[in-house]
């Protein structure tokens, strides 16, 4: 799995680059001793917004990774079921959700769901950004139910078996033998999964959520100095680097046991 | 010699049993009766319907004719309550199949305690008592990554028993390991039949088969072609299908 391997990778060295332009321009600064403030302390000025931008990304990464989560454990056991057809409905639910465009689906969601919802007379606002959050669930759960499949799938049919012939229902089956077991082999691609979805979150800046990307373009604009657009951009590419790389660290331990293991 | 109890009422009576995988059938008139507290040997070629027989009595394959009673009830009823069953009937695999993510004396417990929903200190008790009796005792906590084939084979067996199953299968279970191992297992169903325990065996094991077994059936392409006591079969079989096998592998 060297996928998020080379992902940080590229990061790593997008943002040493972005460092070095960084330490040029500030250099640069200092010798014409422009009257202007550095490009530090404008940094450190908009830092505050640009980050509470970045909550705002990974809040909404949460979320989603949870609904997505939470949908797509039945949709992957519906996938696996005896029944045919909630075995085909789940599947084509699966497939169609996982081979969609994210953005395509985000603006679906936004323009589908109501801004406002009525309840027993109250009016209740919906705003972007549960909108958003709705629409990134959408192909999480299709992938998480894919990654349920694969799992349960993994465990060998001597243990359905074993569990049958001790009179196990296939309900004890599944919750007590086969998912504890599967959840050790699905755990790294779930992760991966979620660093994915945490970097796609900027998807929300186009269809109008105030993200971090929203408020560097915001600072932007307000400083309106090109010598700020790669210090800006780096910075908020710092902060999802320093959230994302852990992850990608972290499933690769976990792929190196699952491989000792089994 | 194991001296031979008594036997008491037939608890599973097979009548007239066909099973088919597609066209080809593997097991075709099957007709047997095995009482409380019979030790049954089940001998033959590979391929010729053992471990099938044995799957089609736990309800885990269905049949395609005749008739398999457990204790009164009709195997092959589509209404009949397939768990209720496999509460009465315990089965021990050639590859264990313990539950990796589980201790010795947890996979020992699960059942009685998720299935039968009995209480957890009583089990634990019942559980303990039963890896003392298969000598595991010290292996309580292990996981079955950590035990040998045999140990792991032997907290299969207590699993089976911890149901207090009317019957125990054992379908090849000394086929995977090696001879050492192989004794303790041995060792150990010896000594469940020899306690009254019904127990059917399908097994390679011609001269353990010998010694424990009340009755013997030799099957063959599906068939029961002889069966009886083991001096019968072993010393005097009647059937030329019989003789050719035993002087393949004795």
């Amino acid at each position: 799995m060297s996928e998020p391997r080379v992902t940080a990778r590229c990061v790593a060295i997008a943002i040493a680059a972005a460092a070095v332009v960084d330490a040029v321009s500030l250099a640069h600064a200092q010798v014409s001793s422009s009257a202007s403030a550095s490009i530090l302390s404008l940094v450190i000025k908009w830092l505050p917004l640009i980050f509470s931008g970045f909550l705002l990304n990974l809040l909404v990464s949460v979320l989603s990774m949870a609904i997505g989560t939470v949908a797509g454990v039945p949709l992957g056991l519906g996938q696996i079921a005896r029944n045919r057809l909630v075995q085909r409905c789940a599947s084509a639910v699966t497939q169609f959700t996982r081979n969609a465009p994210w953005l395509v689906l985000l603006f679906l969601t936004m323009f589908l769901l109501p801004f406002q919802f009525r309840l027993f007379g109250h009016s209740i606002p919906f705003p972007a950004w549960i909108k958003a959050v709705i629409g990134l669930a959408i192909p999480v759960m299709g992938n998480v139910s894919e990654i349920v499949r694969g799992g349960v799938l993994s465990i060998p049919r001597a243990q359905w078996e074993s569990a049958e012939s001790l009179a196990f229902s296939p309900a004890q089956t599944v919750f007590k033998i086969i998912l504890p077991q599967a959840l050790k082999r699905m755990l790294p691609p779930w992760m991966n999964l979620y660093a994915i979805l945490a970097m796609a979150t900027p998807l929300i800046a186009i269809v109008g959520v105030q993200d971090g990307l929203t408020d560097v373009r915001g600072a932007l604009v307000a400083e309106n100095r090109t010598d700020l657009l790669l210090p800006l951009y780096a910075t908020l590419l710092a902060m999802f680097f320093v959230y994302c790389y852990p992850i990608a660290l972290a499933t690769r331990a976990l792929e190196r046991r699952a491989e000792v293991k089994f | 010699m194991v001296e031979h109890h008594k036997l008491g009422d037939p608890i599973i009576i097979i009548k007239g049993l066909e099973k088919r995988f597609g066209e080809t059938v593997v097991l075709r008139e099957i007709d047997m009766v095995v009482h409380r507290g019979e030790t049954v040997c089940i001998i033959g070629p590979s391929g010729s319907g053992k471990s099938t027989l044995l799957r089609c009595i736990n309800a885990l394959a269905p049949i395609n004719k005749g008739s398999i009673l457990v204790d009164g009830a009709e195997v092959n009823d589509p209404r009949l309550d397939k768990l209720a069953v496999r509460r009465k009937v315990g089965i021990v695999f050639q590859q264990y199949n313990l539950f990796p993510h589980k201790t010795a004396l947890q996979n020992v417990m699960m059942a009685p305690v998720t299935v039968l929903k009995q209480d957890r200190h009583e089990v634990e008790a019942r559980a303990r008592a039963l890896l003392k009796r298969v000598r595991l005792e010290d292996k309580a906590a292990s996981y079955p990554g950590e035990l040998s084939g045999g140990q792991q084979q032997r907290v299969a067996i207590a699993r089976s028993l911890a149901m207090n199953p009317l019957v125990i299968l054992f379908d090849e279970v000394t086929a995977a390991l090696d001879p050492e191992t192989k004794k303790e297992v041995l060792v150990t169903i010896r000594e469940l039949a020899a306690d009254g325990m019904t127990c059917i065996l399908v097994t390679h094991e011609m001269a353990f088969a010998r010694e424990i077994a009340d009755t013997v059936y030799f099957t063959d392409g599906g068939f029961i072609v002889e069966s009886g006591p083991p001096s019968q079969i072993f010393q005097a079989p009647q059937n030329p299908r019989t003789r050719a096998f035993l002087d393949l592998v004795l």
